[in-house]
């Protein structure tokens, strides 16, 4: 049980015109599984490397618990770091491998034994001690190295994009796998991902990097509905965005005004966010506006509408059965229930699309 | 290897005998008579290239990491002047170090002559370690280091078992460059270190030829030793220096 925390942590790379990582703070709580989520580029895996002690900050601070690990080597910090390509030392056996850390420690072969198979069994690959590296598949070879970090204990657990290099189905199982594993032995565990959806289903909480820069820490929902910005609205995908005058109640725009209650500012330009699945098509009275509809497109279990409203697009996710008659081109009525709205500061940012890896 | 070996053992073999007409193993007691001293010059020999090669490790180790692992400015320079010893000719360059060797004490000494060794077998080397780093991949080390790894610890169970079968290449080339010198030795050494090449050179200049059969046999052991013992990595999975392709 370790609480990590970063206090202006920056790294500048000597060829780079700006910071890797620019004055971040961040406090990951004892125990709980911390996601760095980010585009590529945007730090998340040189600020993982300096708090396993791989690459030394240009300044800041990182503390275990309130003590300053900086002047600790490595191999004394008790963060162990899992690559995204396991590592899995060819010349040894399986066995060798997950025993390494304690074999650093000092410890006598026999005991090393019996806590390398505890451990295999723990990470579900019982048996498998005498194998080589190359006779595991990528799935496996990715549990005997989280077996070689647990089996030393660590106070911090590092995990470089541990889903990304699996096949959806054994994502599913390594993700209940990590999560299992997290629960039960309680260890503080960052890990790094470029995957929001990664993020979202593993994590407990997130800290989205853009830039080298923290935009927001927070729960996986959180992102979804109280995002800080448009560009983290964006990155995590699929809103709509009508850009209008926030008065700290209302939300006036070119095709009427809006109640919206939940806002990220207190006032003055910004833009209404609300969610596709949330526009009600054919609601009428309050906080509806006529639109015209531009295509649709039915996807079996749902129908996607494009509706053009005003100067704007928008996006509008239903059930089939319930709009049955509407045609292309034909005027729609669209409401916005005012819980589902979130009012965001205006849209300045050019971020980083997920999807360009 | 086989007419050599009857050369050391004939006493008459004349054309167009197949094999001598007459067996004699004179020359083998002369190999191995005191007064030739051919075991003290083979084990000269064998300690210059020793002290050859580990000089060679020390030195073309980090070198071969360098250019294999990192880039910086410069390297492509400093790779053309790696192999520059192989390019001009050795014999160029001992002239000129010659004359610092005699100011510095050197010249007519083991050391000496195990220092000019190093022009011709240091490229190798360096060659050899960098193609072998060139496949390495260091990330190996930094998750040892996470694994509670000291700096050396790291080196011993994680660096070098991933570059043995390399530095065994690299070494036993080094051995058998150095073994096989000739005029490096000579005028380094200045007759007073007697290696087997001179000594062979000299037998087979005065017209001995059975000594001179005997003396190759000798001379030719630790090549086939090196040969037999390298072999398994020299081919198949390990590939030690199959990088050498990227200088």
């Amino acid at each position: 049980m370790t609480r990590v925390n970063l206090t202006g942590l920056t790294k500048q790379f000597d060829e780079k015109p700006i910071p890797a990582v620019d004055d971040f703070n961040l406090e990951i709580e004892s125990g709980k599984l911390t996601a760095l989520l980010g585009p590529s580029g945007c730090g998340k895996t040189t600020t993982m490397k300096m708090i396993a002690g791989l690459l030394r900050p240009t300044a800041g601070n990182i503390s275990f618990d309130d003590e300053s690990i900086l002047n600790i080597a490595p191999e004394d910090r008790g963060a162990v770091m899992v690559f995204q390509n396991y590592l899995l030392f060819p010349y040894m056996n399986i066995a060798e491998n997950v025993g390494f850390g304690l074999k650093m420690r000092g410890m006598s072969k026999s005991d090393i034994g019996s806590k390398v198979s505890e451990m295999l069994d723990l990470v579900q690959l019982p048996g498998v001690e005498k194998r080589r590296p190359k006779q595991l598949s990528g799935g496996q070879q990715q549990r005997v190295a989280l077996a070689r970090a647990l089996i030393v204990e660590p106070r911090v657990l590092l995990l470089d994009e541990p889903l990304s290099n699996l096949d959806a189905h054994l994502r599913d199982e390594m993700r209940e796998l990590i999560r299992g594993i997290q629960t039960e032995m309680k260890i503080t565990t960052v890990f790094v991902t470029h995957d929001q959806e990664e993020a979202v289903v593993l994590a407990d909480r997130i800290a989205l990097l853009f830039d080298g820069r923290l935009q927001q820490f927070d729960t996986p929902d959180a992102f979804y509905e109280r995002p800080n910005s448009v560009a983290i609205a964006r990155f995590f995908g699929g809103s709509n965005f009508i850009p209008g005058h926030y008065d700290g109640d209302e939300f006036g725009t070119s095709v009427g005004t809006f109640q919206a209650p939940h806002a990220a500012i207190s006032s003055g330009e910004g833009v209404l966010s609300i969610r596709p699945e949330a526009v009600e098509l054919g609601g009428q009275g309050g906080n509806s506006a006529k639109g015209t509809i531009v295509s649709h497109v039915y996807v079996g279990r749902y129908a996607r509408f494009k509706i053009a409203l005003g100067d704007n697009e928008i996006e509008a996710v239903t059930e089939p059965g319930r709009v049955k008659d509407l045609r292309d081109g034909e005027s729609v009525s669209v409401r916005f229930h005012p819980d589902q709205t979130w009012v965001l500061g205006p849209d300045d940012y050019e971020a980083p699309s997920s999807a360009d890896q | 290897m086989i007419p050599l070996a009857i050369w050391s053992v004939s006493f008459r073999w004349f054309y167009p005998d197949i094999i001598p007409s007459e067996f004699s193993g004179r020359a083998w007691s002369a190999v191995f008579s005191p007064r030739n001293d051919v075991l003290g010059a083979a084990w000269d020999t064998t300690l210059v290239a020793l002290i050859v090669t580990v000089l060679a490790i020390l030195i073309g180790l980090p070198a071969g990491r360098a250019l294999g692992l990192y880039e910086f400015r410069g390297k492509r320079i400093v790779e053309l002047l790696v192999l520059a010893p192989i390019i001009v000719p050795g014999l160029a360059v001992a002239l000129g170090v010659h004359q610092l060797f005699i100011r510095y004490g050197l010249a007519n000494t083991l050391i000496g002559v195990a220092l000019v060794h190093l022009i011709p077998t240091l490229p190798y080397m360096t060659l050899v370690m960098s193609g072998v780093f060139a496949n390495y991949d260091a990330d190996f080390e930094l998750q040892a280091r996470t694994l509670g790894a000291g700096v050396l610890k790291t080196q011993w169970y994680v660096t070098l078992p991933a570059i043995f079968p390399g530095l065994v290449v690299g070494a036993l080339f080094t051995f058998l460059i150095s073994w096989s010198q000739y005029v490096l030795t000579l005028l380094i050494g200045g007759g007073q270190v007697v290696t087997l090449p001179l000594l062979l050179f000299n037998f087979a200049r005065s017209g001995e030829n059975a000594i001179a059969g005997a003396l190759s046999v000798v001379f030719i052991v630790p090549g086939v030793l090196v040969l037999m013992l390298s072999s398994r990595y020299l081919s198949g999975d390990d590939a030690a220096v199959g990088g050498i392709g990227n200088i």
